[in-house]
């Protein structure tokens, strides 16, 4: 199962459900409701975000953790998620990506809960009361999450560093019950790769070491780049770069591990990208759409699916992406519901 | 085709909707000939899921012939008569090849979500909600079931949809809960719940060698039926301090076994019961979780704690210093019906359990919305409801 190194917002792009299943004017009760529980996240994280951002020290009293200056840069950090996510809700408060950021997070136990809302007995301030409840956790959750990852001594930076930096690093692992040898060939035709990778469009080989790689890009542009292989020791590391001229400069590197007990393969892979616009153009990455993190382990979840299973698991509710590799063509998607009067 | 679909709390409405398709070469089309309505379905009906939408069908207890297979599928051919376990699983990951099938590792396309909420994600899970894949149900006219080679069962044509139904889900509930007991010749097994999946324990732990059982529920016509057809010993706990009336019956040193068939609604009385009550209403628990408490108190020194009671979130004062220092054991999950149906048909074919007493009300799929209100209110006697789409 697929693990990522630190958790942070999702953007808009991720976790879109075909709206189908309710499109039109068959909204049901729930409807109002759910938008009241929108507009009370979405206030809730700008809330929330502002105060951390601006209020680091109250914040930091509040929920009871010292003052300092890590704790202080934390928080900050946080609070800059709390306000993309908040706006993200605010904004578009029918687009559930921005909602299960929220909620997909620490909040998950008070959007059970939230169901209630939808009752007409909601009432706002017990929403504020158990969302404060919540947010000393969330708060506490990312700096431990923090502290966890120091422990370990890999140099992933702070949340605030993360968001700073030039680049975006993405580091993954997935256990698949195969052996290193199938996982290899497999990756190692780098044709395969769009079968579970859901941002690249096609790879094209043109030699053993060079390939041509086509990406989609956010407003359905794509971007494209020729890479080559720098490492191969079969079955257990492969590494790849961009060459010059690269719309994104990326780079990647993949290592298959024995699985102990002869349970499969662990894999870990680490990827690198640079795109463009600087420091700039990775802060509106992360915040416009592109959340590498998840979309890596989604795709290593994927690949752990092929080749275990022969096929991409989908549901005709799924908020997963679905994969242009799927037979899931746009019409096969439930259309909005018609009042039951005629039979099939 | 017509499908029973869910839209807020105590709010299904049978609608049109397009057939499924099949997506996957692994698929296969159902035409549904029956299908049940779940005490589970009842944690959706009243609002306990926050990742349902509206219009998401609902069902995952259901049988039929299969009307279409995709082009990999090897075992099933047009025409078979199966019933569909309610977990789906591939059949090919680590968890599956344990037979840990309610836990398969590629079965849910939203596996992130349920990893946030639950650290990994389990199963995806027919018409059970977004977090579990979102999935369209099974109380519908038509159902694609994915891993068509792994999950239906195909079932001979001498048995009837009756005899046969629960095997997708209830009646390997009912007897995974026992066989979690361990139970030893001799044994007392308690079982807090007297619904369909309480009755099943309840006669699963008989078949595997308690001495006796008793049955916890407030419903006296559930109780009565844990009695009479079950040969429980039964408690009102309405009526009875169940801690106290279960100390008096096994001389203080408590069942050996205890079975939480109630869940995350559990009904408290009292302080207790007001206290989960209150906390739910302010969000800071999502689980009442009065019976599995009570269960825990009472077990023997030693004991299992065994749940197939639906819990989905967290639950408060929970009372882990029992557990620990009187060496309890918690076995619990969502059923790995594959592991168990062969072995039930069996059992079923050689007349050994005849699961049909548990129906009260058939109906048709069209009355779907009043049937989740008799079954959620315990109108009428209700115990089991069986819809005909
Ligand atoms: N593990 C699984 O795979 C699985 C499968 C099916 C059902 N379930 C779960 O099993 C539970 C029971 O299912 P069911 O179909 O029998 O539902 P049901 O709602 O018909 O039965 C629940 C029974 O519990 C009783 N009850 C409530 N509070 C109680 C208390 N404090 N003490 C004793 N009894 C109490 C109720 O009166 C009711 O009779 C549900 O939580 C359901 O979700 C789990
Ligand atoms: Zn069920
Ligand atoms: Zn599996």
């Amino acid at each position: 199962m697929a693990t990522q190194e630190a958790r942070h917002a999702r953007g808009p792009d991720r976790r879109q459900q075909p709206r189908s299943w309710d499109d039109g004017g068959h909204r049901g009760n729930g409807q109002a409701g759910d938008e009241r529980l929108s507009r009370a996240l979405g206030w809730f994280s700008i809330g929330l975000g502002l105060a951390e951002l601006t209020a680091p020290n109250a914040v930091a009293r509040l929920i009871g953790i010292p003052e300092d200056d890590s704790n202080r840069r934390m928080l900050r950090a946080f609070g800059m998620r709390e306000l993309a996510n908040g706006v993200g809700i605010l904004a578009q408060p029918r687009e559930s990506g921005w909602m299960w950021a929220r909620v997909g997070g620490d909040l998950m136990d008070l959007a059970f809960l939230g169901n209630n809302l939808r009752s007409d007995e909601a009432q706002p301030n017990r929403i504020a009361a158990a969302a404060a409840a919540v947010a000393g956790v969330t708060a506490l959750d990312v700096l431990c999450g923090q502290r966890m990852g120091q422990d370990g001594g890999e140099a992933q930076g702070t949340g605030a560093n993360r968001l700073w930096s030039r680049h975006i690093d993405v580091r993954q692992t997935v256990a698949i019950n195969r052996k290193p040898e199938e996982i290899y060939s497999f990756w190692r035709d780098f044709r395969n790769l769009p079968q579970f990778m859901s941002h690249l469009e096609r790879v094209d080989v043109q030699d053993d070491r060079r390939s041509h790689w086509v990406a989609k890009a956010p407003a359905g542009r794509t971007v494209e780049w020729d890479a080559e292989v720098t490492e191969d020791q079969p079955n257990q590391r492969l590494c790849w770069r961009s060459l010059e001229r690269a719309d994104v400069d990326n780079s990647g590197e993949v290592r298959f591990e024995r699985a102990p007990g002869d349970r499969g393969t662990i894999l870990r892979v680490e990827m690198r990208y640079t795109p463009p616009g600087g420091i700039f153009g990775a802060i509106g990455a992360k915040l416009f759409g592109e959340e590498p993190q998840m979309q890596v382990r989604d795709d290593l979840r994927r690949l752990k699916q092929v080749l275990e299973t022969g096929e991409v698991t989908v549901a005709e509710g799924s908020m997963a992406i679905t994969h242009p590799a799927q037979a899931w063509a746009p019409h096969t998607q439930p259309a909005h519901t018609q009042p039951a009067d005629s039979g099939r | 085709m017509k499908a029973n679909c869910w839209y807020g709390k105590k709010d299904m409405r049978v609608e049109n909707v397009p057939d499924p398709k099949i997506l996957n070469a692994h698929d296969c089309i159902v035409r549904i000939t029956s299908t049940a309505i779940c005490g589970s379905d009842l944690h959706l009906y009243n609002g306990f899921n926050p990742a349902m939408q509206p219009g998401d069908i609902v069902g995952h207890e259901f049988m039929g012939e299969v009307v279409e297979v995709g082009k990999s599928v090897q075992k099933l051919k047009v025409g078979d008569r199966v019933t569909v376990p309610f977990p789906i699983s591939c059949g090919s990951c680590l968890s599956c090849q344990r037979n840990l099938f309610s836990v398969c590792e590629n079965s849910n396309p939203n596996a992130a979500m349920a990893e946030e909420l639950w650290g990994h994600s389990p199963a995806g899970l027919f018409g059970y909600s977004h977090l579990l894949g979102g999935y369209p149900g099974g109380q519908a006219e038509y159902a694609r079931v994915p891993y068509a080679d792994v999950g239906p069962l195909k079932i001979p044509s001498e048995l009837d949809d009756e005899q046969v139904l629960f095997l997708t889900d209830i009646l390997p509930t009912g007897y995974m809960a026992a066989e979690q007991c361990d139970i030893q010749r001799g044994d007392t097994v308690a079982v807090w719940g007297c619904g369909p999946v309480g009755q099943f324990a309840i006669l699963s732990a008989f078949l595997l060698g308690a001495e006796r059982v008793i049955g916890i529920d407030r419903f006296e016509y559930r109780l009565r039926m844990a009695r009479e057809t079950c040969k429980a010993e039964t408690l009102n706990y309405a009526e009875n301090d169940v801690h106290h009336a279960l100390m008096e019956m096994t001389g203080g040193r408590g069942p050996d076994a205890v079975i939480d068939a109630s869940g995350m609604e559990s009904h408290g009385l009292g302080l207790a019961g007001a206290y989960d009550r209150a906390k739910q209403a302010m969000m800071l628990e999502t689980d009442r979780a009065v019976a599995l408490r009570q269960a825990i108190m009472a077990v023997r020194n030693g004991g299992v704690v065994s749940v197939p009671g639906v819990y989905a979130g967290f639950i408060d004062k929970f009372p882990m210093g029992s557990v620990m220092n009187r060496s309890l054991t918690i076995k619990t999950g969502q059923t790995h019906v594959q592991r168990y149906h062969h072995h039930l048909l069996e059992r079923i074919q050689k007349g050994e359990i005849d699961p049909t007493f548990i129906i009260t009300h058939r109906l048709r799929l069209d009355e779907a919305p009043h049937a989740y209100q008799v079954f959620n209110d315990k109108q009428d006697e209700c115990m089991k409801v069986v819809l005909k789409p």
